[in-house]
Parts: C-alpha cells; sequence; structure tokens
C-alpha cells in the first residue's frame, strides 16, 4: 500500500520532469491567488494595503522559498538536474556543429575500429575452444631439431599411450585427402583417420548415429564413416535416412554410423568432413621412423601441462633409448591445444589491438584538446555561471554530461564502424584461413565486446571531465569575468594542450613506422627469390586410387599418359609432376645416410619430392652441375637422386657431390641412391622459411598416389585450368583432382602472404587514420594560438615586426612541437617495432629507411598544417588586431 | 533534525487530509486557516510549507485538485479527498491515536500505579 503510494509519487515527479515550465506557472497562480484571499482578509481587518500585502508574503514564508520548496518536491531534483544538464549540452553540441561532428567522428573511428578488432581478439583469443573442459585439453606431437613440433609414428603412439601416467587419454588423428565416387566421378573430400576415442576426448557426441565404439581403431572392425554435419549437408543434401547408408571412399565401401553436431570443427583440421577409424594398414603406419601424425589429449586431474610435458618426454627418452636407430633425437611436445590453433596469429591480433587502441587514443587526445579549447573559449560564460551561484560541482557535471553526450554519439556510431568493419574483414578472409579459424564464423556484437565498448566508453568520458576541469580552479572562475584576462589564459593551455600535441604526433609516428615495416615486410616478402619462375605455371593435385591402380608399374604408367597427353595441349611448353609443389612446407622428409662416411646415428633429415624429369625445367629452376632425370629412369634402373644447392654445400662443402651416393640409415641396398645432379635452392617452404637441404627422386622410381601436375603455359595460366582437368578426367572418372591454381596466385594466398598483408593493410590504415587526426590536432593547435595571440601579434606588427618574422614566430612554435612529437615517436617506435619483431620479415626494427621517410612524411604533413595559421598570423592587420580588444 | 522534520512532514499531512474531509473541498489558504484555528492558535504555520505537503498527498494519489472560485469570488486551487485519501485518513488516524495513547502511558505512568 504505502509502497504503492510512494511508486506513484515517484512517477509523478519523474514525468513531471519532462513537463517543464507548466508546472510552475500554475504554481505561481495558485500562489497569487493564496496571496490574493489572504491580502483580501487582512484587508477586512482593517489593515493598510501595503501592510496587508506585507504580512500574507510574511506569513507565507517568501514567495521565492515557497517556490523553492514546491519545485523541489514537484521533481526529482538530481534527475532534474540531469536532465537540464543533458538539454543544454545537446544546445551546446547543436551550436557549434563543426566541433561536434569533428568529436564524433573522431571518437566514433577510434572506438569502431577498437571495437572491431577486440571482436576478433575475443574470438580467437579470449572464448574458451568450443570443446568440452577446453583448458585440459593438450595437442601431443613429437619433436625434433628442426621443428618443435613433429609428428608422431604409429607405433610410438601406441608406446606413448601405453605408458603415460598423465592422460586421461590420448588419441590421434591423420591424413588429409581423399576421393568420394560420385555419378559425375571421383572427386576429392577433406577426410581424418582418427583413433577411438577421438570424439570422446574432446567431448563432442553426434547428434544422429553413434560415436566410433573403443577398438574400432582396430583393423579388420569393418569400413565405418562419421560425417560432419556440413560434409551430411554437401554430400547427402541432409538426408535423414543418412545412418546406415553405404558411401564409396577411396574406392571402398564405408557405411555411415554417426553425423556430427553443426557447430563442431576441429580447428587444427578445419572443415574435415569424413572421419575414419585410424585402422592402421600399409607400410608408413607400421614402420616406427614413419611420422605422420598427430595427437591429442586430455590431461588427468591434477596433472599440468608441465607435468605431462616432463613425462612425456621422459617417455621418449626411454623410446630413444631402447630403438637407438628410428628415435634418435625424437623428443615429446605437450602443449595446450588453444595454442596450436591461435598460436600464430596472436602475435597479429594483439598488435592490431595495440594499433587500434593508439588509435582510439589519438582520437580521445583530439576530442580532449577540442574541449580545451571550448572551455579556453567559454570562460566567461562559466565564470558567470560561477558568480551567479552555479556549485563547482555543478559545473562538472555539466562538463561531464557534454563528455557523455559526445561518447555516446561517437560510440553508436562507432559501434556501426566496428559492425561494418567485422563484416568486411571476416568477408575478406579466404576460405582457407577460415577454416583454421572455424571460431571466427559467427563474429558479432556480444556481451564481451559490448563490455568491452562500454569500458573504453566509460574512460573516453573520464578523460573528458577531467580535461575542462584542470581549466576550472577556483580562482581562475573569477579571474574570467576580468577584462584582461586573455592574455594570461593561455599559459595553462600552451603548457597542457601543447603537450597533448606532442602526444598525439608520437602516437602517429608508432603507428606509421609500424605499418612502414609491416609493408616493407610483405614486400620483401613477396620478392623473396623462390629460384624458380612462378609466372605463367599452372597446376593440379591429382589423386589416384589405389583401388584402381594397385601396383607401383600401373600408377607409373597413368603418370606417363598424363604427362603425354597434358604436354599435346595446344598452349602448354612443359609438364611436370611432384608429389609436394614448391612453396608449400619444409617437411615430408627423409633421413639420409651417405656412403663410404662415418655414421653417429644422427637423422640427417632433408626434404623429400618425388618428381618427374621435367619437373625441374618445368619450374625454369637452374641446374646448377651434372645432368637431370630422363624420363626413362624407372625402377628398372638404377636408383638416381638430384639435390639441392643447400645439401651440396652443407654436406659436401668444397667437393663435387656428383656421383657420391646415399641411402636409408640402415644403408639397405634397395635404397642407396646415385647424386646425379645438383639444383638451385627451389623455396620448398613458406615464403619466410629457410631454405632446407633437399632431395629430388624420380616419381618413376617411388609410389605416389597424390601428386601435383606443374603445367607452363604459353598463355595465361588461369585459363588452362579448366583444360587440364577435364583432360585428367577424361582419361579416367575414377582420379580426382582438387585445387586447380596457378602458382602466382596461390603464393600470393598463402597463409604467410595473407597473414602478412592483413596485417599490414590494417596496420597502415590505422596509420594513415593517426596521420589525418595528428596533422589535424596540430593544425588545431596552432590555429587556436594564433587566435589567442591576436593582439599580442598585432602589438608586435605595430612595434614594427615585419610579417615574415611573425610567420617564422608562428611556424617556429609548430616546429618545436613536431619535433618533439617526431622525436619521441620515433624513439618509442623502435621500442614497439622490437615488440612485434615476429611479425617482421627481413627487415630490421631499426630499419633506417622506414624511420626516415615516416619522419619526413610527419614532418611535411605538419609543415603544411601550421603553415596556414602561419600565413593567417602574418597577415593580422595591427590596427583591427589592436581595436578588437 | 531530518527526523523531526519527517514525524512534522506526517502530522501536516495528517491534519491536511482532516481538514479536508471535514471543510470538503478546500483551496490551500483555507486549509492553513483551518489548521491554524483548530489548533488553537498554538500552531503557527508558514502557509508556504503546506503546499508541498498538498503536492506530495496528490503525487501519492490521496487528494486531488481542480481551479475554482472561492467565497470571496476569488480563482483558487481546490483540493478534494480521494477514495484512496480517504483510506489512509483512516488508517492514518488509527495509527495516530495507537501511538498517542501508548505514549501517553509512559509520559503519565503515576497514575498507572496508584
Amino acid at each position: 500500500m504505502t509502497a504503492a503510494r510512494k511508486l506513484r509519487a515517484w512517477i509523478m515527479r519523474l514525468s513531471a520532469i519532462f513537463s517543464g515550465s507548466r508546472n510552475y506557472r500554475e504554481f505561481a497562480n495558485e500562489i497569487e491567488s493564496h496571496l490574493q484571499m489572504h491580502i483580501d482578509d487582512n484587508l477586512n481587518r482593517g489593515m493598510t494595503t501595503a501592510q496587508a500585502r506585507r504580512e500574507a508574503i510574511l506569513k507565507l514564508g517568501g514567495i521565492e522559498l515557497t517556490r523553492q520548496s514546491y519545485r523541489e518536491r514537484n521533481t526529482l531534483p538530481m534527475m532534474d538536474d540531469l536532465w537540464q544538464d543533458l538539454r543544454f549540452a545537446l544546445r551546446q553540441l547543436r551550436r557549434s556543429p563543426g566541433f561536434t561532428i569533428t568529436a564524433a567522428i573522431m571518437l566514433a573511428l577510434g572506438i569502431g575500429a577498437s571495437v572491431a578488432i577486440f571482436a576478433f581478439v575475443d574470438a580467437a583469443l579470449l572464448r574458451p575452444l568450443p570443446y568440452r573442459d577446453p583448458a585440459r585439453l593438450a595437442a601431443v606431437t613429437e619433436s625434433v631439431k628442426l621443428f618443435a613440433r613433429a609428428n608422431l609414428s604409429y607405433p610410438d603412439y601406441l608406446d606413448w599411450k601405453r605408458m603415460n601416467r598423465s592422460f586421461s587419454s590420448l588419441e590421434i588423428y591423420g591424413g588429409g585427402g581423399g576421393l568420394i565416387d560420385t555419378p559425375t566421378g571421383a572427386l576429392p573430400i577433406s577426410s581424418l583417420r582418427v583413433s577411438d576415442g577421438f570424439f570422446r576426448t574432446l567431448g563432442v557426441t553426434p547428434i544422429m548415429g553413434r560415436d566410433f565404439y573403443a577398438g574400432e581403431d582396430q583393423p579388420g572392425t569393418g569400413n565405418t564413416v562419421i560425417l560432419s554435419y556440413q560434409g551430411w549437408q554437401k554430400w547427402f543434401q541432409g538426408r535423414s535416412d543418412i545412418v546406415g547408408q553405404n558411401v564409396t571412399l577411396n574406392g571402398l565401401p564405408n557405411t555411415v554410423i554417426g553425423v556430427l553436431p553443426q557447430t563442431f570443427d576441429f580447428a587444427p583440421r578445419g572443415g574435415t568432413q569424413f572421419w575414419m577409424p585410424f585402422h592402421a594398414k600399409g607400410e608408413c603406419d607400421l614402420r616406427r621412423s614413419c611420422h605422420g601424425l598427430d595427437g591429442i589429449a586430455r590431461l588427468n586431474d591434477g596433472v599440468t601441462m608441465q607435468a605431462a610435458r616432463a613425462e612425456m618426454q621422459s617417455i621418449a627418452a626411454q623410446l630413444e633409448h631402447q630403438y637407438p636407430g628410428d628415435n634418435r633425437g625424437q623428443g615429446a611436445a605437450v602443449d595446450p591445444l588453444s595454442e596450436i590453433i591461435v598460436g600464430d596469429i596472436r602475435p597479429i591480433l594483439l598488435t592490431l589491438l595495440i594499433g587500434a587502441g593508439l588509435l582510439l587514443v589519438i582520437a580521445c587526445v583530439n576530442v580532449s584538446s577540442l574541449l580545451l579549447v571550448r572551455s579556453e573559449s567559454r570562460r566567461r560564460e562559466i565564470a558567470v555561471r560561477g558568480a551567479l551561484g552555479a556549485s563547482r560541482t555543478r559545473l562538472v557535471r555539466q562538463f561531464m554530461t557534454e563528455g557523455i553526450v559526445l561518447v555516446v554519439l561517437g560510440g553508436l556510431l562507432g559501434l556501426g564502424i566496428a559492425v561494418t568493419a567485422m563484416h568486411v574483414l571476416t568477408g575478406l578472409i579466404p576460405e582457407f584461413m577460415m577454416a583454421r579459424t572455424p571460431f571466427l564464423i559467427g563474429l558479432g556484437l556480444n556481451t564481451h565486446v559490448l563490455a568491452f565498448t562500454a569500458a573504453i566508453s566509460f574512460v573516453a568520458v573520464v578523460l573528458f571531465a577531467l580535461t575542462p576541469l584542470l581549466r576550472l580552479p577556483m580562482g581562475a572562475m573569477r579571474d574570467g569575468l576580468t577584462e584582461g584576462s586573455r592574455g594570461s589564459a593561455g599559459t595553462l593551455w600552451r603548457r597542457f594542450g601543447a603537450n597533448l600535441v606532442v602526444l598525439e604526433l608520437a602516437i602517429a609516428v608508432i603507428l606509421l613506422v609500424g605499418a612502414g615495416l609491416l609493408g616493407k615486410s610483405f614486400y620483401r616478402l613477396l620478392h623473396v627469390d623462390v629460384n624458380f619462375h612462378p609466372d605463367h605455371l599452372a597446376m593440379v593435385g591429382i589423386m589416384v586410387p589405389e583401388t584402381l591402380y594397385p601396383k607401383p608399374e600401373d600408377s607409373v604408367r597413368l603418370q606417363r599418359q598424363i604427362i603425354a597427353r597434358i604436354a599435346v595441349l595446344p598452349g602448354v611448353e612443359s609438364v611436370g609432376l611432384t608429389s609436394t609443389p614448391p612453396v608449400s612446407f619444409n617437411g615430408n622428409t627423409d633421413w639420409i645416410r651417405f656412403v663410404g662416411r662415418s655414421y653417429n646415428g644422427e637423422h640427417n633429415e632433408v626434404n623429400m619430392r618425388d618428381v618427374s624429369a621435367d619437373y625441374i625445367k618445368t619450374l625454369q629452376a637452374k641446374l646448377l652441375r651434372g645432368r637431370l632425370f630422363t624420363d626413362a629412369e624407372d625402377n628398372t634402373k638404377p636408383k638416381v637422386v638430384l639435390v639441392n644447392q643447400t645439401l651440396a654445400k652443407m654436406y659436401f662443402p668444397g667437393q663435387d657431390p656428383i656421383g657420391q651416393r646415399f641411402g636409408n640409415t640402415d644403408l639397405a641396398p634397395n635404397s642407396i641412391k646415385q647424386i646425379i645432379g645438383v639444383v638451385d635452392d627451389i623455396k620448398e617452404g613458406s615464403l619466410d622459411s629457410q631454405i632446407w637441404p633437399a632431395v629430388y627422386y624420380p616419381i618413376y622410381q617411388d609410389e605416389d598416389n597424390y601428386f601435383t601436375l606443374i603445367v607452363r603455359t604459353a598463355q595465361s595460366e588461369e585459363s588452362m585450368l579448366p583444360t587440364l582437368v577435364n583432360t585428367i578426367h577424361a582419361m579416367d572418372p575414377g582420379i580426382g583432382t582438387a585445387d586447380p591454381i596457378g602458382m602466382e596466385q596461390r603464393i600470393h594466398d598463402s597463409p604467410t602472404a595473407y597473414l602478412h598483408r592483413s596485417s599490414a593493410w590494417l596496420v597502415g590504415g590505422f596509420a594513415a587514420l593517426a596521420l589525418l587526426l595528428g596533422v589535424v590536432g596540430l593544425y588545431g593547435v596552432i590555429a587556436y594560438s594564433v587566435s589567442r595571440r591576436t593582439r599580442e601579434i598585432g602589438v608586435r606588427m605595430a612595434l614594427g615586426a615585419q610579417r615574415s618574422s611573425v610567420q617564422k614566430l608562428v611556424m617556429g612554435e609548430a616546429i618545436r612541437l613536431a619535433a618533439l612529437g617526431i622525436g619521441a615517436g620515433l624513439l618509442c617506435s623502435v621500442g614497439a617495432a622490437m615488440l612485434m619483431r615476429s611479425l617482421l620479415f627481413g627487415t630490421a626494427a631499426w630499419d633506417a629507411a622506414t624511420l626516415l621517410s615516416v619522419a619526413s612524411i610527419l614532418g611535411a604533413a605538419t609543415m603544411l598544417a601550421s603553415y596556414i595559421p602561419a600565413h593567417r598570423a602574418a597577415s593580422v592587420n595591427p590596427v583591427e588586431a589592436l581595436r578588437s580588444e | 533534525m531530518g527526523e523531526r522534520a519527517d514525524v512534522w512532514q506526517g502530522t501536516l499531512a495528517l491534519m491536511v487530509l482532516k481538514t479536508i474531509e471535514l471543510m470538503g473541498p478546500q483551496h490551500g489558504y483555507g486549509i492553513a486557516r483551518r489548521i491554524e484555528q483548530t489548533s488553537g492558535n498554538l500552531l503557527s504555520l508558514n502557509y508556504g510549507t503546506l503546499y508541498p505537503a498538498l503536492l506530495r498527498l496528490e503525487q501519492e494519489g490521496s487528494i486531488a485538485s481542480e481551479w475554482g472560485i472561492s467565497e470571496n469570488n476569488r480563482k483558487a486551487k481546490f483540493y478534494r479527498l480521494t477514495r484512496a485519501g480517504r483510506k489512509q485518513l483512516e488508517k492514518e488516524a488509527h495509527n495516530w491515536q495507537q501511538t498517542t495513547a501508548i505514549l501517553d502511558r509512559f509520559l503519565s505512568p503515576a497514575e498507572e500505579q496508584a
């Protein structure tokens, strides 16, 4: 009852805030009528008119006081003030639309950039992986000298699984491509072979059908397959009776036993559609020295990542002792699973976040200095309001309200920018990157992002409220009213506002240097010498099902046929085959041991590629010594090999490698090959990788079911791609083709190039905005300072100063500020660049050319920005300048 | 001081409600005069303090107001009791009587013992 009454009263008071002055007019009438009645009574009691009125007002307790207490009860005074402040702030901002729009746009840019980048950081680094208790998941692999994270071999995996006490489960995944039979021929699929507990370890259950049962990964349990949701939709149109159906994969029938949830994706192999039980088979799976698998594990309760790593390393050491031939140098690596998923992009995202943050700082500094200028020009208004009784807190609140209105305006605009930017940026992420970062799908405004927006807005509000506060010492309020106040008022401004510009310019320098270094790294990366000619090269992946070509002779015959068929196509200049195309990765290695040399058992790890006779010629890579293969060199001929220059230098310094022989670690007779030539260091790994020693075997002397066709074309390579694919399919619809692409395009699209390009462009964008804002800020500062010193300039000129010396005076101030800002910025940016060293390629953090060009660009821009006000100062008419005061 | 003001406000509200109940619709000046008279001029009231009290009662829905013409032909705002106000008056009058009765026992205990 009372609560209801109180609520009613509160609502009435709240609504009275908005009914404005109507209530007060009515109350004035009521008081008037009250006084009239009282005066009438007093007159009746015989008082004089003056007496009657005086007594009535006295009895009322004063008209103004009554009004005041009525007003306080009529509305909620605090809210009323707030509403008044708000209306006042809006009026103030509307009165200077130039200031309002500039400030709001600056804030919107800063907030928008920060929020958009934060959304990526949140999705990639803050939100947990979409698996059960993801912090307990580890990525487990072997580790060798060349790779901190190498692959597991199946026998090692079995021993690790048996011996460890750290993990509640240890699972493997491996494999990659595959073929599916469709009515139109074989098509490539992405598939993985996994051990039985893979999905249980991740904590994922199929939405239809069942998971693999324990032991289903052992050979002889029947061919089963689990589909990803996307695979189910893509290949089977989401038909509801899919479980139990047969599907032909790699030429073999498989039974579909389950479908995974729509939200599930395994980021280390994003986009995998077919999941098959491991079923160890073939020579590699059973050989301890054949490493092709990756492991995931769930930590036992109470076991830390470090403890697990230590245990696995000791197990690896045990196995090394037990199998010295196979396991020499094979350690163990145990890392959080999240590390291998987002480890690569973490430094880039953090760099971008810092970049966006710096941009936001510049925007805030700019707006603060604009506010400072405004508060300076509103000194008199403030002084008048203070003199009329506005309390200091009331004035502070007024400024805060203005700050809040600006920030809200900028924040809303900024959110709009952020949403657009997120949309555009995710749209720009190519499919292969998206597959590796499935957590970016569905990026948008969530509570984290909104909370971040609120937090940075709050900081901005505090900043903007504090800025004019510095201008509000009580004494100064009185000074504001006195006449000559203008001269002295500038000192604090000059001390404080000017420093803000130095900060702003310094940040602009940091961003520009960062962008310059990243841009230069990207340029360097794209101009890395790959030691072959990547133009006019078309490439197509070819998958040959073992079921159709079971024996090595069959695939050699097919390879010869393919080369012959493609070579006669119009526009084809030369044709090559390779097991792994260049500019892919360092890996697929072989361990070699030289004949006739002492051997201490260490693994001489070299990149191994099986290539056809014309491959080197097709790439237009240089043959440095000896000869290339002939097409006739197959299994019926002695085994031969080409080595790259790095191998020759490393193992044959000052010697001629031609004619030397090497084999596998046991020097098994059938593994011995003779070196017949040395080729240039073809870039096998990614653009930013080192050149490894490499060996090239004749593809006919090895077994390859998956290889890449590389064709040098006379015309545009892209236009040849459809013809190549069609020709292969025409030969045998059972052969699968994958990823037809031009070599240059492939290099351009490679993850390395992509990451460098996107970070260079984004930081470049931030830097351009920072440059713009910084220069606008400097212009504002100088222009304002000139406007304040008009009288001083007038006096100087009246006393005989030349226009040129006035211009020099103003330019001098600008140069001093710019030099300070640029100098401080250059120092900081070398520090900043050291922090982002890992993102640079072929570019030093203190790259002089970048630092110099940034300094000169910013120097020139600041000169331009200060020339305009300096020129204006120089054209001051001294007579008018003096009269205007 | 704040507490005393609260007590004063509470009692003032009760006086206003009772006065309106007895007099029927009445303007602020009339109510003020009547309260003074009823108190036997023991209460000397600043008439101005009445208006926030009236406003509060109106906001709480105990009274309603409209403009009318006074006995000597002046435009005045008249306040009348609403149904909720009548209930509140009943309840608060009862509460007040109880309170004073209890306080009475404390303040004049001699009679009790005798």
